[in-house]
C-alpha cells in the first residue's frame, strides 16, 4: 500500500492501515477526530456528516455533505475533507456553529456535529440566495421550506436529532448570514476541487481499486467477476456496516469523466425534435447533480429529487448506483419507467441500450452482464406534459416507499392520447402498469374512466405485507394514486 | 415565599443562557463515552453473540472456533461470572442467560483486539438451542396468563355503581405501541482497571450509583471497588435509566479478566434488538357519561408489556395508574394494572415513564366519545377539568388546578381556537380531498419519584484557594440541561457570575447513593442538593465576612462575586479575597449538600397518599392538515402554554418542552415499532430494527408553526428557586396532534360520527380512519383496499 492521503482540515492525514472497506467515519475517528458520530451507520442520521470538496459544473469547488459512515475511507484518497472540527479551525465558532450554539440548536449534543456540516454545506452553496436577490436565483427564498436568508431546509433532511425537536435548529439556518469575503472556505470554491486520485492497494479484508479511466475500469470488470462496482456507496455501505458483506475487489467508478455526461437535445423538451432525441445522464452524476443541472426541466424527475433520500445522500448517490441495485423499491426506476428510459450499458466487449423496461429480470436481477456496468441513462423526448410522482412512505423526508408510482400522461382533445405508468414497492421488480396503462389510453380523460382504470391499478402486482405497510395499504394506494392525478389534473370539461 | 424557592438579587437562575456545553457540541469538541477510545491502548473490543429465537434453551455453546479468529483474545461466559450473573436488581435478568428470552438475547460476548475481529468472532461461536414456545404480544400474554410482577389497583368510589348509573357507557380496547428511545448515542462504555486496583467505568448511564452496583455485584466486588464517570450522554430519554447497567459490567468483567480496558459499544441494530423501549399498552375499558358529558365513572384494566424481565415496569405502571385521570375528575373509578411477561426485549422508562400511556387512555376515549354526545373535543375534556379541592383516585389533592383552567383559556385565545375553527371548517367545505383538523388537550404531570425514598439527591462543591468553583453532584447530563441549571444554582447560591463555576463529570466516587436521574427530578433533587452545599459555604463564608464588614453574618450579601454587608460602610469584599481570608482563617472550603423532598408519603399496598410534591400543568393546541388519497398529513401548527414555575433556565426548557412535544408526536403518529407476530422461525424478532425501518420525527415532522409560551407567575413553593420539573410533561402535550388527526380524518365523513385510530396514528392508520368515516358516509366511496377491522370498534349501550 503506497502513500494514500488526504487533507483533512487542512492537514495531511495518513489513510495507511485502511482496509478496503474501512470506512471514512471510523478512519476519521481513528484519527482522534471524534466530532463526527456513528448514529446508526446506515445514512439515516446524519451523525457522521462531513464536508468534501467535490467539482461544480463550472470547474470550480462544491462543498459538498456527505455521510461518512457510508464511503470507504479509501474513496478519499487525495481529496479534501472538512469536520466540525476544522470549521472552527480559527479558533473562532464558524457563523453556522455561533447560531446553533447560542439558539438553543444543541441539547445533548450528539447531533450537532453532523448539522452542523449538513449547515454549512448549504451556507457555502453558491446559489443560494437572500431574499431580494435578482429572479435568476430561483425565488424560493422565503418559503415555506427556504430561509429568508435562502437556506433550502432540505439541505437538513437527512440530519436528525432527537432532542430539540428541530425548531431552533431551523431558526438556525435561517439566520445564518453570507459567507464573508475572507472566508477561506468560501474562497476554495473558485479554485478546482481535487481531482480522483487513482488507488490501487490490497488489504486484509480485500482490494481496493479506482480505475484512471473506463478502459481500465472495464478491463478490470472483465477479469475480476467478484468485483464489486461501488459508486456514491449508499448502497454498497449500508451492506457493508449492516449486513457485514465484504468484497475481495471494490471498483470506485464515481469519478470517471465517462460516466459522468450530461446532454440535452437543442430545442425544447416538450415538442417533437427531427430525428431521436434523448436527454443523456451519466451513470456516476449524483441526484444532487442531476436535480442542479436538469433546474427543472424534466417535472417528473423534478418532483423525485426532494422525495429521494436526503441531502446527504443525494450528495453521493448516483443514478447508476440507483438502478445498479435493481432493488424493487428503488425511487428512480417507476420514474424512468414512465419516461421511458433507455440504458447504455458497457464493457470491454463494447455498449449496448436497453430499455429500462427489459432491463430487470427478477428480485435484485437483472440482464447486466458480469462484466458490463451501467453507462449511462438515456431519457427519450418530448416529454409528456402531465407527469407525476407519487411516493407513499411513513415520513415526508427521507423514507424508503412502500409504494411509489410514476405517471407521464397526455390528454388530446379529452381522450388519453399517451400512458406510462411505472411502479415501484408492489411487486419483484420495478413494474409497468401496462394493464391500467390500456385502461386509459384511447379513453375520455374523465372520472368514470379514471375510477374504473383506478380499480384496475389497484389489481396490478403482487403487494405484501411488511413494517412499512400492509398489502392492502399498498392496493388502497395504487387506486387512490390515480384519483389523485386525476383529481389535480382534471379534464376540460371537468374543471 | 419558602427558603427553598426564593431568588436572592441579581441570580443566575432565570437568565436565559444557551447549554454550557454548546460551544463544544457544535465544534465536535465534547466528549462522550466512545469518543474516548483512542485515549485507551490495548484496548479491547466486545461484540455480542446474539440468538435468534424468541424463547429457547441454550443446549451447547462452542466458543473455541471464535479463539481461532485472528484477533479475538476471549469469549465471555456464564462461567467467567465471580459474583453474580445478573444485569438487573430484581434477579430475574441473568447477564449471561442459559434460557434465552428474547429474540437477539446476548448469550455471550466476544473480546478482540479490534472491533472486526471481535465481529468475527461472534460469528464463529457455535450455540445449539432448543426451541421453547414464545410469548410475543400482550394478547397473547393474556391468553396464557403470562405475567410478572405485582397487580395493583387504584379505585375510588364504586366503578360499577358508576357505570349504572351513567345514561351513556361505552366500552372497547385499545392498544398503544411502544416507543424506541433512539438516543443517537447508542449505550456505550468502556471499563478499565486503574493503578489502585480500581475499576474504573465509564459508561453512557443515567444512574451511575446503579450501574456501579451492577458492576460490582457481578465482579463480586464491593461498590466501593467501583466507580462509574459519566462525561455526558448523547441522549438518554430514561432508555439508560437501567438498561446501561448490563454493558458496563460486561466492560467490567472484561477489563479485569484480561487486565486491558474493555469497550462495549452498541450499534444501532444491537442497541434496538436488545435494550428495553416504551412498553405497549393494552386496556380494556367502560367509561360512563352524563347527558352533558360528564365523565361519571371509568374502569380499565390495563396490561403493560414488561418484556421478558420486569426491569422498571413496576414503576412504570405504578405511573400508568396515577395518570389516567390525567386532568380529569372521575368521581367513581377502579383501575387495574398488570405487567404481561412477554418474549421480548424487557421493557423500560422513557421520557413520562408511564404516564403518557396511562393518560392517553382517557384521552382517547373522550375523543371516541365526543361526536357521540354531540359535544367537541375541547368542550368535553374542559367539562371534566379538576376542581379546586379535589382529590386524584389515589387520595393526593390536585393543588394548583386553578392553573389549568388559565393556561387552557391562554393557549386557546392565543392560538385563536375560536376563529381557527371556523375556518377549519370552511377550508373542509372547500376541499373535498383534504382536510384539516384542530385539537386542544390537557397535562397534568405529578412530579416526583412514586418510591419515596427515591426522593434525594447528594452534591459535594468545593471552592479552592483562589476562589474558583467546582460543582459535583449526583444528576447526569443527557442533553436535558441538568449540568446547565445546576451551574446556575450554584451562582445563584453563592453569588457569583455564570462564568466563575464549572462543573465536573459525574461520578460515584464523588456523590454516592445517587438516584438515577430521571422522573424529570434531575434539577428539584440535584439543585436542591447543590444550594444546599453552595449555602453551607456560604454561611460560613458569612461568618469571616461579617468580621471584616462590621455587619451580623445575617446581613452578609453575595451579589455578583462581590460581598457586602447590608448597612456597612466597608468597601465589597471581592469574593477570591474573602476565600483566601476564609482558608487561613482555617474555614472548610468544601461541602457535602444534601436534599431530600418533604411531605411526600406513598402506601403501595393501598395505592394511596401524596406521592408527587407538585403537578406540573399545560395544554396545547395543533393544527393539522391530511391528504384524503393516502392519509399523510403535516402539522400546521402548534401552540403551547406550558406551566415550568418560574423557569430556572428559559431557553433550556423551552427546548425540554418543544423537544418533549416533538418526540410525543412521534411516538402517537409516525414512529412504528413492529414485532414479528407470526409462527415463523423469526417469530418474536423486532422488524423496525433500524434507522431505516424505524422513523423518528425530522424535519418534515416539525410543526410549521410552533409557539411556546411558559405560563407567568409560576413560582413553586416547593422546589428549588422556584421552577418547576419540565424533562417529561410536555411529551405528553403532543395528544393534542393525535386528537386533531382524528378530527380531521371525521372531516371526511358525516358529522357526529366516532372515529377509531390507531396509536400510532401513522399516514396508513389515518387513511383507514378516514376511509371508514368517508364509507359510512357514502359507501359506494369505500376503497378497493378496505380493511374488514382496521382497529377494535368500541361498542356504545344507552342506559336510557
Ligand atoms: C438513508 C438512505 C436513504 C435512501 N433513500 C432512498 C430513496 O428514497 N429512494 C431510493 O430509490 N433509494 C434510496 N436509497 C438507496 C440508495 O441511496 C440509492 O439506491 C442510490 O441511488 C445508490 O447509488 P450509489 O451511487 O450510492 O450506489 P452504490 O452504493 O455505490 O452502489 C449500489 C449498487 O449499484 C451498483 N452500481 C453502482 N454504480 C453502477 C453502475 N454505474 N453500473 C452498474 N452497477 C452499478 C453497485 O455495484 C452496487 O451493487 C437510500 C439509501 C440510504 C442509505
Ligand atoms: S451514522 Fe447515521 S448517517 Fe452515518
Ligand atoms: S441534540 Fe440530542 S440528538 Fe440532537
Amino acid at each position: 500500500m503506497s502513500s494514500l492521503q488526504a487533507t483533512v482540515n487542512g492537514q495531511e492525514a495518513s489513510l495507511s492501515g485502511v482496509s478496503a472497506h474501512t470506512t471514512m467515519l471510523d478512519w476519521l475517528r481513528d484519527q482522534g477526530l471524534t466530532g463526527a458520530k456513528e448514529g446508526c451507520a446506515e445514512g439515516e442520521c446524519g451523525a457522521c456528516a462531513v464536508l468534501v470538496a467535490r467539482p461544480d459544473a463550472d470547474g470550480g469547488t462544491t462543498w459538498t455533505s456527505i455521510n461518512a459512515c457510508l464511503i470507504p475511507a479509501a474513496c478519499v484518497d487525495g481529496q479534501e475533507v472538512v469536520t466540525s472540527e476544522g470549521l472552527s479551525a480559527t479558533g473562532r465558532l464558524h457563523p453556522v456553529q455561533e447560531e446553533m450554539a447560542t439558539r438553543g440548536g444543541s441539547q445533548c449534543g450528539y447531533c450537532t456535529p453532523g448539522f452542523v456540516c449538513s449547515m454549512a454545506a448549504e451556507f457555502y452553496r453558491s446559489d443560494r440566495c437572500p431574499a431580494g436577490s435578482p429572479p435568476a436565483c430561483g425565488g424560493h427564498e422565503g418559503d415555506a421550506e427556504h430561509g429568508p436568508n435562502g437556506f433550502d431546509i432540505h439541505a437538513l433532511s437527512g440530519n436528525l436529532c432527537r432532542c430539540t425537536g428541530y425548531r431552533p435548529i431551523r431558526d438556525a439556518a435561517y439566520a445564518v448570514g453570507q459567507a464573508s469575503e475572507d472566508d477561506p472556505m468560501a474562497k476554495r470554491r473558485s479554485a478546482p476541487a481535487p481531482a480522483a486520485a487513482a488507488t490501487r492497494f490490497s488489504g486484509p479484508d480485500g482490494d481496493f481499486v479506482r480505475p484512471a479511466d473506463l478502459a481500465e475500469a472495464l478491463t478490470v470488470l472483465g477479469e475480476r467477476p467478484d468485483a464489486t462496482l461501488v459508486a456514491g456507496s449508499t448502497d454498497w455501505g449500508v451492506d457493508v456496516n449492516i449486513k457485514g458483506v465484504r468484497s475481495p475487489l471494490v471498483v470506485a467508478i464515481d469519478r470517471l469523466s465517462e460516466l459522468r455526461t450530461f446532454e440535452l437535445p437543442t430545442g425544447p423538451l416538450d415538442t417533437p425534435q427531427a430525428g431521436t432525441q434523448y436527454i443523456e445522464l451519466g451513470a456516476a452524476l449524483t441526484l444532487s447533480e442531476i436535480e442542479r443541472r436538469l433546474a427543472g426541466r424534466v417535472p417528473l424527475l423534478e418532483q423525485l429529487f426532494p422525495q429521494f433520500a436526503s441531502r446527504l445522500i443525494r450528495n453521493g448517490a448516483t443514478i447508476g448506483g440507483n438502478l445498479g441495485t435493481s432493488s424493487p423499491i428503488g425511487d428512480m426506476p417507476p420514474v424512468l419507467l414512465a419516461l421511458n428510459a433507455v440504458l447504455v450499458l458497457a464493457s470491454a466487449r463494447g455498449e449496448r441500450e436497453v430499455p429500462l423496461v427489459d432491463y430487470f429480470t427478477g428480485y435484485r436481477q437483472s440482464v447486466r452482464a458480469a462484466d458490463e456496468l451501467i453507462k449511462a441513462v438515456r431519457i427519450p423526448t418530448p416529454l409528456a406534459p402531465i407527469t407525476a410522482f407519487h411516493k407513499i412512505a411513513k415520513r415526508r423526508f427521507d423514507d424508503i416507499s412502500s409504494v411509489a408510482v410514476g405517471y407521464a400522461v397526455d390528454v388530446q382533445d379529452g381522450v388519453v392520447s399517451r400512458a406510462a405508468i411505472g411502479l415501484g414497492g408492489i411487486a419483484a421488480t420495478p413494474i409497468r402498469a401496462r394493464e391500467t396503462e390500456s385502461a386509459l389510453i384511447g379513453r375520455p380523460w374523465t372520472a368514470a374512466t379514471v375510477q374504473h382504470a383506478a380499480n384496475v391499478l389497484g389489481g396490478e402486482g403482487t403487494p405484501m405485507d411488511d413494517h412499512r405497510a400492509s398489502a392492502r395499504y399498498r392496493t388502497a394506494m395504487l387506486e387512490q394514486s390515480l384519483l389523485k392525478l386525476h383529481a389535480e389534473n382534471p379534464s376540460l370539461q371537468e374543471v | 415565599m419558602s427558603q427553598l424557592s426564593e431568588r436572592p438579587e441579581k441570580p443566575a437562575v432565570g437568565v436565559k443562557v444557551p447549554h454550557e456545553s454548546a460551544d463544544l457540541h457544535v465544534t465536535g469538541a465534547a466528549l462522550y463515552t466512545d469518543d474516548l477510545v483512542s485515549r485507551f491502548p490495548q484496548l479491547l473490543h466486545a461484540y455480542p453473540v446474539q440468538a435468534e429465537h424468541a424463547h429457547a434453551r441454550v443446549t451447547s455453546l462452542r466458543t473455541e472456533p471464535a479463539l481461532k479468529v485472528p484477533g479475538v483474545v476471549r469469549v465471555l461466559t456464564a462461567d467467567d461470572v465471580p459474583g453474580v450473573n445478573d444485569s438487573g436488581i430484581h434477579h430475574d435478568e441473568p447477564l449471561f442467560p442459559t434460557e434465552v428470552m428474547y429474540y437477539g438475547h446476548a448469550v455471550c460476548w466476544v473480546l478482540g483486539d479490534t472491533l472486526e475481529a471481535a465481529r468475527l468472532g461472534a460469528k464463529a461461536v457455535e450455540v445449539d438451542y432448543e426451541s421453547l414456545p414464545s410469548v410475543v404480544t400482550i394478547p397473547d400474554a393474556i391468553a396464557t396468563d403470562s405475567y410478572q410482577g405485582e397487580q395493583p389497583t387504584v379505585a375510588r368510589g364504586d366503578a360499577a355503581a358508576g357505570l349504572a348509573r351513567s345514561t351513556h357507557v361505552f366500552s372497547g380496547t385499545f392498544e398503544s405501541s411502544g416507543q424506541e428511545h433512539f438516543y443517537i448515542e447508542t449505550q456505550a462504555s468502556i471499563a478499565q482497571v486503574d493503578e489502585s486496583g480500581q475499576v474504573f467505568i465509564h459508561s453512557s448511564t443515567q444512574h451511575p450509583t446503579e450501574t456501579q452496583e451492577v458492576a460490582a455485584h457481578v465482579l463480586g466486588r464491593s461498590s466501593s471497588e467501583v466507580t462509574v464517570q459519566c462525561l455526558r450522554m448523547g441522549g438518554g430519554f430514561g432508555g439508560k435509566e437501567s438498561q446501561a447497567n448490563g454493558y458496563a459490567a460486561i466492560a467490567a468483567l472484561g477489563a479485569t479478566l484480561t487486565g486491558r480496558p474493555v469497550r462495549v459499544r452498541l450499534n444501532r441494530n444491537q442497541d434496538i434488538t436488545m435494550t428495553g423501549k416504551r412498553p405497549d399498552f393494552h386496556s380494556v375499558w367502560e367509561a360512563g357519561f352524563d347527558d352533558d358529558g360528564h365523565l361519571l365513572a371509568l374502569r380499565v384494566t390495563m396490561t403493560v408489556d414488561g418484556g421478558w424481565s420486569l426491569d422498571l415496569c413496576q414503576p412504570v405502571l405504578s405511573r400508568a395508574l396515577c395518570h389516567v385521570d390525567n386532568a380529569y375528575w372521575i368521581p367513581d373509578i377502579e383501575v387495574h394494572g398488570r405487567i404481561a411477561k412477554t418474549n421480548r426485549t424487557s421493557h423500560t422508562a422513557f421520557r413520562g415513564f408511564g404516564g403518557p400511556q396511562g393518560m392517553l387512555v382517557t384521552e382517547n376515549i373522550l375523543g371516541e366519545v365526543a361526536p357521540l354526545l354531540g359535544l367537541t373535543g375541547e368542550e368535553i375534556r374542559h367539562r371534566n377539568f379538576y376542581q379546586p379541592g379535589q382529590l386524584t383516585p389515589f387520595g393526593q389533592p390536585v393543588r394548583q388546578i386553578e392553573r389549568l383552567e388559565k393556561i387552557w383559556t391562554q393557549v386557546l385565545d392565543e392560538g385563536r381556537y375560536v376563529a381557527r375553527r371556523l375556518e377549519v371548517e370552511a377550508f373542509n367545505r372547500a376541499h373535498p380531498h383534504t382536510k384539516r383538523g384542530l385539537a386542544a388537550t390537557p397535562v397534568k404531570f405529578g412530579i416526583s419519584f412514586n418510591l419515596t425514598a427515591f426522593n434525594q439527591a447528594g452534591a459535594l462543591v468545593l471552592v479552592y484557594k483562589d476562589g474558583s468553583v467546582l460543582v459535583n453532584h449526583g444528576g447526569t447530563e443527557m442533553g436535558q440541561g441538568l449540568h446547565t441549571k445546576m451551574l446556575q444554582v450554584a451562582a445563584t447560591a453563592l453569588g457569583l457570575p455564570l462564568s466563575s463555576v464549572r462543573l465536573a463529570p459525574t461520578r460515584t466516587d464523588k456523590v454516592p447513593n445517587t438516584s438515577a436521574t430521571s422522573a424529570s427530578t434531575g434539577a428539584d433533587l440535584n439543585g436542591g442538593a447543590v444550594k444546599n452545599a453552595c449555602e453551607q459555604i456560604r454561611e460560613r463564608l458569612a461568618t469571616v465576612a461579617s468580621g471584616v464588614l462590621g455587619v451580623p453574618p445575617n446581613d452578609v450579601r453575595f451579589v455578583d462575586g462581590q460581598v457586602h454587608g447590608l448597612g456597612s460602610s466597608h468597601e465589597p469584599l471581592q469574593w477570591a479575597d474573602l476565600v483566601k481570608t476564609a482558608y487561613f482563617h482555617r474555614v472548610q472550603l468544601s461541602a457535602a449538600g444534601y436534599y431530600r423532598t418533604e411531605g411526600l408519603h406513598w402506601d403501595n399496598a393501598r395505592f394511596q397518599g401524596e406521592p408527587f410534591k407538585y403537578f406540573a400543568y399545560g395544554a396545547a393546541l395543533a393544527e393539522v392538515e391530511v391528504d384524503g388519497f393516502t392519509g399523510a398529513y403535516r402539522t400546521r401548527r402548534v401552540d403551547i402554554v406550558h406551566d415550568a414555575g418560574d423557569s430556572m433556565s428559559p431557553l433550556v426548557d423551552l427546548g425540554q418542552i418543544e423537544g418533549g412535544f416533538v418526540q410525543g408526536a412521534g411516538w402517537l403518529t409516525l414512529e412504528d415499532q413492529r414485532w414479528d407476530a407470526s409462527n415463523g422461525p423469526t417469530r418474536g424478532r423486532l422488524t423496525t430494527q433500524a434507522a431505516s425501518t424505524y422513523k423518528l420525527p425530522s424535519f418534515s415532522e416539525m410543526p410549521e408553526e410552533f409557539n411556546v409560551t411558559m405560563f407567568a407567575n409560576a413560582t413553586e413553593e416547593g422546589a428549588v428557586y422556584g421552577s418547576k420539573a419540565v424533562g417529561e410533561p410536555p411529551l405528553m402535550l403532543a395528544i393534542c396532534v393525535r386528537e386533531a388527526l382524528r378530527n380531521a380524518a371525521g372531516a371526511f365523513g358525516a358529522e357526529g360520527a366516532t372515529v377509531h385510530l390507531g396509536a400510532p396514528a401513522t399516514a396508513e392508520a389515518v387513511f383507514w380512519a378516514l376511509d371508514t368515516a368517508r364509507a359510512q358516509a357514502a359507501p359506494d366511496k369505500a376503497s378497493v383496499g378496505a380493511p374488514t377491522s382496521a382497529v377494535p370498534q368500541p361498542v356504545m349501550a344507552s342506559n336510557r
